[in-house]
């Protein structure tokens, strides 16, 4: 579903992705951690093309992320992309965030769009809040619309960026109850966090980066059993000692 | 009667300030439409990464705030003819002038404005597979707009008391009228006495009515 092969990202002298490869099979779950400044945001970002890279390339269901010859948004619409800080459109209603892409870049009608994003609402427990808008609503709330939306497209895979990184602690599990649900029902996902409670539970590989590298691409058993650098040790003793 | 000043000249002036006055709101309504709308484009242009296009559009701006207003208007009022072969009004030089002249205040206003909308909700539109355009015009457009109603309204003030200038060539506006008016009777000063008034009357309840609003963003963000 997602193939990175030999990525390399710089602004200017400083090389922020180098030589990254992996990949996502279809119904995959994987999960990206490493410190902060290790890439792992920028890397997912390369995957819907929000980051531009200077060599290597991505493939994304076969298409070829950033090409010339690929048509960017319409891959994008089939990307589901849920962002650290939401990102709702704080000018719309709840339930204009859930329908605007699927009317405006799906051209599905206002009576489709309606009822596919209220079932998505009540999917993520929000029925009641369809009519408010974002900055009435928690931040879990957010981020729970914030899935539904990009789920709303109907997408192929879904990116997760820190989705509960700016969360209370209280709201993060209303999240993650969420992501492990459609992990169950076998959603295609890449999550960059450092949940590693929803790793233990859902993923299939652990990928560890660290400046820019990818140190540990391992299935989830591997990684929390032995993981083999010392770098991937020492990260993983710093999160999970409390 | 004080001062020697005589104010009942103004009661017989007042249809006459009237269709003066109308033709300074509309000048001031249609100069700030166009201008928003040709500013909101000369800011695009300006933070594109079309090298070409964000100077040219700088280019423009800059000129443009770098001239007197009072020699736009005497210029364009003589140009355009000349470049069209057509004379034209007063009223519509004047029009044509405040649109290309404001566009140049209000694009650093829209300017400011899509800066204000984080890059987050730039990604968040681009992720739903939304065009250029559509990110533009859904997502960061609307809100750079709601941001900046209170600065877009008080540069609207300005013109309105800059349209004043237009009497340089002509054009019969409520200064312009004044004029005439203080002429016919003979009484300048009462004339001018009372469209510094209706000028002030006008612009105070506009700004008062901007500050209440500067309020109201300042909740709803």
């Amino acid at each position: 579903m997602i193939e990175i092969s030999h990525v390399n990202k710089h602004y200017g002298a400083f090389q922020v992705l180098t030589d990254c490869s992996t990949t996502v099979a279809k119904g995959e779950v994987i999960v990206v951690c490493g410190p902060s400044g290790s890439g792992k945001s920028t890397l997912i970002k390369t995957v819907n093309g929000l980051e531009p890279f200077q060599s290597g390339t991505i493939m994304v269901d076969g298409i070829s992320v950033g090409a010339p010859s690929t048509d960017m948004p319409k891959l994008r619409a089939r990307v589901g992309m849920v962002f650290q800080n939401f990102e709702l459109f704080p000018h719309m209603s709840i339930t204009e965030n859930l329908t605007i892409g699927q009317i405006k870049v799906l051209n599905r009608s206002k009576e489709e769009a309606m009822a596919t994003g209220l079932k998505l609402l009540d999917r993520v427990g929000l029925k009641a809040q369809a009519a408010k808008f974002p900055g009435q609503l928690s931040g879990g709330q957010q981020q729970r619309v914030a899935i539904a939306r990009a789920l709303s497209m109907n997408p192929i895979c879904m990116l997760f960026d820190e989705p509960t990184s700016a969360l209370d602690p209280e709201m993060v599990n209303e999240v993650l109850d969420v992501m492990v649900e459609l992990a169950h029902e076998g959603m295609t996902m890449m999550c960059v966090t450092h949940e590693m409670g929803f790793a233990r539970k859902v993923a299939n590989r652990v990928i560890f980066m660290d400046q820019g590298h990818i140190i540990e691409d391992a299935t989830k058993d591997d990684f929390f059993g032995t993981p083999r650098g010392e770098r991937a040790q020492q990260f993983l003793s710093k999160i999970l000692s409390h | 009667m004080f001062f020697g000043l005589d104010f009942s000249v103004l009661a017989p002036s007042l249809p006459f300030l009237w269709t003066g006055l109308q033709y300074s709101v509309k000048l001031t309504l249609i100069a700030m439409s166009g201008g928003i709308v040709l500013g909101t484009l000369l800011a695009l242009a300006r933070l594109s990464s079309n090298r070409l296009l964000s100077n040219a559009a700088q280019v423009y701006v800059d000129t443009m705030r770098s001239i007197p207003l009072v020699m736009v208007i005497l210029w364009f009022f003589l140009l355009i003819p000349l470049l069209t072969g057509n004379p034209v009004g007063a009223e519509s030089s004047a029009m044509l002038t405040f649109i290309a002249f404001e566009a140049a205040y209000y694009s650093e206003i829209m300017r400011a404005g899509i800066q204000s909308v984080s890059r987050g909700q730039v990604a968040a539109g681009d992720a739903l597979g939304f065009t250029y355009r559509q990110t533009m015009g859904y997502i960061v457009l609307p809100q750079a707009f709601r941001n900046m109603i209170p600065v877009l309204l008080t540069q609207t003030i300005v013109l309105f008391q800059d349209t004043s200038l237009v009497y340089i060539i002509g054009a019969k506006d409520l200064l312009k009228a004044a004029e005439i008016a203080g002429k016919n009777y003979n009484r300048p000063i009462e004339m001018y006495i009372f469209v510094a008034i209706i000028y002030f009357v006008i612009c105070f309840t506009l700004s008062q009515t901007v500050k209440r609003l500067q309020k109201r963003v300042a909740i709803i963000r």
